[in-house]
């Protein structure tokens, strides 16, 4: 598997989400400049870490969206290749128009640093392949703005096509608004591309994979992901 | 602010830039003319407490700052250790107090940016922050807006920057009603071999000035840092910086790359004073003349004056001398980052600090003379009259000992500070092994098994009471801290914050805790590295509690060998080490439930404290403790209630020993003390393993359950008690005035 992370200016969490990829499958994640405009021939999984891209003091991910970079991951994400965006990589996503929705601030209007727990709503994609529908992971988030919303349209659609990932949910799994701690329309905390191969998600798996660390409910993302490639 | 150069320096202007009359004549003396108005900018950033240490200098010299791990002590932009296998530990602490006040978010936010830069700037990658914070009292109408505003500021900088903030305290009393304390602490990594300093060597080098542009903020950001609040201390916002991580973000990543590309003879960071201070250390410490250019400077705004680029204190700036040859180099890595890169000057070897500016000459000083012969006073002061011990049998007891227990757990100084510091990323770089809300931080270093404890620690009450106990027992505490968490403490930064030195009265608190310090380093092998004093937290004529705090570094070898405060299973004995006499004077207990604050504070014999420490190491090296924790504020009873609310498990405890009262021997907060978890099993050895250090060791009770049992007492349901625990922050925060 060959993955390659995007490195914007203001990008602070490359390090976490390579040594992840490094820890999980083996081989190390080629880091890409956001002034480029080629990713490493190859690539088969593009990145796009946590951080605050551009400073990001206006809207999170607004100019990363529209760096060199992004036509060649737009692309990618065209012929079927696996996108990942975490956290402002999901803000880029959406700013980029390549996930559908917005991500405002959180409903306290506090950055918010602390583990949640995220239902998977099913297993048969390539990010959730060794988990189960239903399972209840225990992963941190850190963000400011991670209040997922959508027109009604979309949010109808992408409820109908089963196009919503993860959710924030209490520890027993059930919806509760006390467990959706940044107010995510249907508690969404991470969604699908129309062909399931982009992902964006607010929490971060690659934090919680070092057992000496913390829990490691995150590895199994990036599991799924070795699985997914290595049998392609 | 649009005077010429060489306007008559008049004893009001002279006024107007914080220097007294007495000052103004050695600047007469020292360059035998009138200086011209940019000069006497320069001489009052150079001058005032904040750059010079003037009234603090006598008694900082006498701190202990050498030790076998010191690499770098204090005079640097940050201390530096050796924490071993080729690599060093690069931190410091610095106040942001009264930019803080007048601005919080912006005010901490710069406070963050310019202690992280003081790190990096000597080559080492940021792998944590902390922060000690002092609101005033929870009744005053403007606390709420200033926690609001200094967290969200810690938070947005750090945050952004990509550090994780792992710990801190925070407290609040009414004396620092009109005087917040933003205390900010920044801890780096480094190899040994690839430390940067601040010294130049060599003449007719370039003199690089890289990152943000200059504006026009900040201008005399440390001299209204050295002076007393009055009235309208808001109309001072002006002075007040503006951060920007994501610039900082970029200048670190820029100043590693240029640093491991052999560019870097000497690089200061642009705080205090910017431009003026950052080129004038350089020169100094390199027995070398500087020449600026000021046209050279980048500025985003028109028409700046060179007196406005020499006081300017925008952020995110850096003075750098490179090696020759290097420009290019050094160039390609700042444009690729997006950064400002200009040769603004060149050294000399005149010894003259000369300021062009198109061409026409706006100061011309010698540069020695503006650090070494800054005024340095040895200000009069008086001892802090000492208390008398207060006994116990004048303290009432409460009605019951659950009642104050809830109460204590519930104030604004022991409860829980989750809602700050959920707003903190402290999970950043994926190595935070012990999280905050513990004794100390522990931060694995790289790949580990190495890892870093941190803690910041002061009790201003007892400084208040006694600077001298004060003093020893905040660095005790952070002594304590680290210990507990199984490390070997190594050495510390302090943040000084007092009020008007020019009052006897306060320069004896500051005096009385610098003693203290001192003896408790001495006594603990626990050097002062890096630090720095802030004075004059002052508003209307009232100083704030005297407050010394103390940040501490220690090292564990292997972090897998650390102990955390949660009980960890039922039925395991619990264990105090260390004597309890039940000392209340300016106890949290007497301040709290009682309403006093009262009397002289616990004694700190260093020679027990050392005993009881190196006992609690070696207990948790061998894995014979399950459970450790400090015991401090609240005492025992407060410091067990943390331990089951740690891990929700209960405890029952045994009734407390004759001869001291309950309230007393539960509440007291007698130093040196550690309260500590085994298995049956374990207790015989640890009692002999106490016995043999001199360390008492009594027997408390047992955990298990889901309450606090105390004898004669109404069960304490530790769920209910943590629920208090926690809300008190955030009710109060979601409260309106």
């Amino acid at each position: 598997m060959n993955a390659a992370v995007v490195l914007f200016p203001g990008s602070n969490r490359e390090g976490d989400v390579a040594s992840a990829i490094k820890r999980i499958t083996g081989k190390a994640a080629k880091i890409v400049w956001h002034a480029d405009e080629d990713l490493p021939s190859g690539t088969d999984l593009v990145v796009l870490p946590g951080g605050f891209s551009y400073g990001d003091y206006l809207r999170c991910g607004a100019i990363a969206a529209r760096a060199p970079i992004m036509n060649a991951v737009r692309e990618h994400a065209d012929r079927g290749g696996l996108v990942l965006g975490i956290c402002n990589g999901f803000q880029i996503l959406c700013e980029a128009q390549l996930l559908p929705g917005v991500l405002q601030r959180n409903a306290q209007l506090r950055f918010m640093c602390k583990e949640v727990f995220l239902r998977v709503e099913r297993s048969d994609t390539p990010y959730t392949r060794r988990y189960n529908a239903g399972d209840v992971l225990r992963i941190p988030v850190a963000h400011g703005e991670g209040n997922y919303t959508a027109d009604e349209e979309t949010i109808k659609r992408l409820e109908g096509d089963g196009r919503v990932l993860f959710r924030y949910t209490s520890p027993e799994g059930k919806l509760d608004a006390k467990w959706n701690h940044n107010g995510s329309t249907n508690a969404i905390a991470g969604v699908l591309s129309e062909k399931f191969n982009v992902l964006g998600l607010m929490p971060h798996p690659e934090n919680h994979v070092d057992p000496l660390i913390g829990p490691t409910d995150g590895r199994g993302l990036f599991e799924s992901i070795k699985t997914v490639l290595e049998a392609a | 602010m649009n005077i010429s150069n060489t306007v008559k320096i008049t004893p009001e202007l002279v006024a107007e830039h914080g220097l007294k009359p007495d000052e103004y004549e050695r600047i007469l003396k020292l360059i035998g003319r009138e200086p011209s108005i940019t000069e006497l900018g320069i001489f009052s950033a150079m001058w005032n407490e904040h750059c010079s240490y003037k009234s603090s200098k006598v008694h900082l010299k006498t701190l202990p700052v050498t030790g076998k791990i010191v690499i770098q002590g204090p005079g640097e932009n940050a201390g530096v250790i050796d924490i071993g296998d080729g690599q060093a530990c690069i931190f410091k602490m610095e106040s942001h107090n009264h930019p803080s006040y007048i601005e919080p978010y912006q005010g901490a936010t710069t406070g963050v940016g310019g202690i992280l830069r003081d790190v990096f700037t000597m080559g080492a990658r940021p792998i944590a922050c902390l922060n000690a914070l002092r609101f005033g009292s929870p009744d005053h109408p403007k606390t709420r807006h200033l926690v609001s505003g200094v967290v969200a500021g810690i938070g947005g900088y750090g945050n952004s920057f990509g550090v994780p903030t792992v710990g801190g305290s925070v407290g609040f009393h009414s004396r620092y009603d009109g005087n917040i304390l933003v205390n900010a602490m920044a801890v780096g990594i480094a190899d040994t071999d690839k430390i940067f300093y601040a010294k130049a060597t060599g003449v007719g080098l370039p003199v690089v000035y890289l990152g943000s542009k200059t504006g026009r903020d900040g201008i005399h950001g440390a001299t209204m840092a050295s002076a007393e609040f009055g009235e309208g201390a808001e109309e001072k916002r002006p002075t007040v910086q503006v951060g920007d991580p994501f610039a900082e973000k970029l200048l670190l990543e820029a100043c590693l790359e240029i640093m491991a590309k052999g560019c870097v003879v000497a690089i200061q960071d642009m705080g205090a004073a910017g431009l003026t201070c950052s080129a004038v250390e350089m020169g100094a410490k390199g027995d070398l003349g500087i020449t600026l250019d000021l046209e050279k400077v980048p500025v985003r705004e028109e028409a700046m004056t060179a007196y406005e680029m020499m006081l300017s204190e925008s952020q995110e700036r850096m003075l750098m001398v490179l090696k020759p040859g290097k420009e290019a180099e050094a160039e390609a890595i700042f444009t690729k980052w997006g950064l400002d890169f200009a040769i603004v000057g060149h050294t000399t070897d005149t010894l003259r600090f000369l300021i062009r500016h198109n061409g026409e000459e706006m100061a011309d000083l010698p540069i020695k003379e503006l650090g070494d012969q800054a005024p340095e006073y040895n200000r009069p002061f008086t001892e802090t009259p000492k208390l008398p011990v207060l006994d116990a049998s004048n303290v009432p007891a409460p009605k019951s000992l659950g009642d104050a227990l809830e109460k204590l757990v519930a104030s604004p100084d022991l409860c829980s500070k989750r809602w700050i510091w959920e707003q903190y990323d402290h999970l950043i770089l994926n190595n935070t092994v012990q999280r905050p809300g513990g004794d100390a931080a522990v931060v694995r270093v790289h790949d580990g098994p190495k890892a870093l404890a941190l803690s910041t620690d002061v009790t201003p009450r007892y400084c208040e009471a006694d600077p001298f106990e004060g003093g020893k027992q905040a660095v005790a505490e952070c002594w304590r801290n680290l210990t507990a968490v199984g490390a070997t403490p190594l050495a510390i930064t302090d943040n000084l914050n007092f009020g008007n030195p020019e009052k006897p009265e306060i320069m004896g608190q500051f005096v009385g805790c610098i003693r203290g310090i001192k003896e408790a380093c001495l006594a603990l092998n626990f050097p002062v590295v890096s630090g720095n004093v802030s004075l004059y937290n002052e508003t209307q004529g009232r100083g704030i509690l005297p407050t010394p705090t103390i940040g501490g570094v220690g090292l564990l070898k292997d972090f897998q060998n650390s102990a955390t405060l949660a009980f960890k299973s039922s039925g395991e004995a619990i264990l105090v080490l260390g004597d309890t006499r039940g000392w209340l004077g300016q106890s949290a207990y007497l301040a709290t439930i009682v309403g006093r604050e009262e009397g002289a504070p616990p004694p700190v014999d260093l020679a027990a404290e050392k005993r009881a420490g190196d006992l609690v190491r070696d207990l948790i090296a061998k894995g014979r403790v399950t459970a450790v924790h400090d015991c401090s504020d609240g005492g025992l009873l407060v410091a067990i209630a943390e331990m089951a609310m740690a891990s929700g498990i209960g405890a029952a405890l045994e009734l407390s020993p004759g001869g001291i009262s309950p309230h007393a021997f539960w509440f007291g907060e007698d130093q040196a003390r550690y309260v500590v978890t085994a298995p049956a099993l374990a207790l015989p050895e640890i009692e002999a393993a106490a016995k043999t250090a001199g360390v008492s060791a009594m027997r408390l009770g047992l955990t298990g359950g889901e309450q606090l049992i105390l004898p004669a007492e109404r069960p304490i349901s530790v769920a209910e008690l943590k629920k208090r625990h926690e809300s008190w922050l955030p009710d109060y925060m979601a409260a309106r005035n």
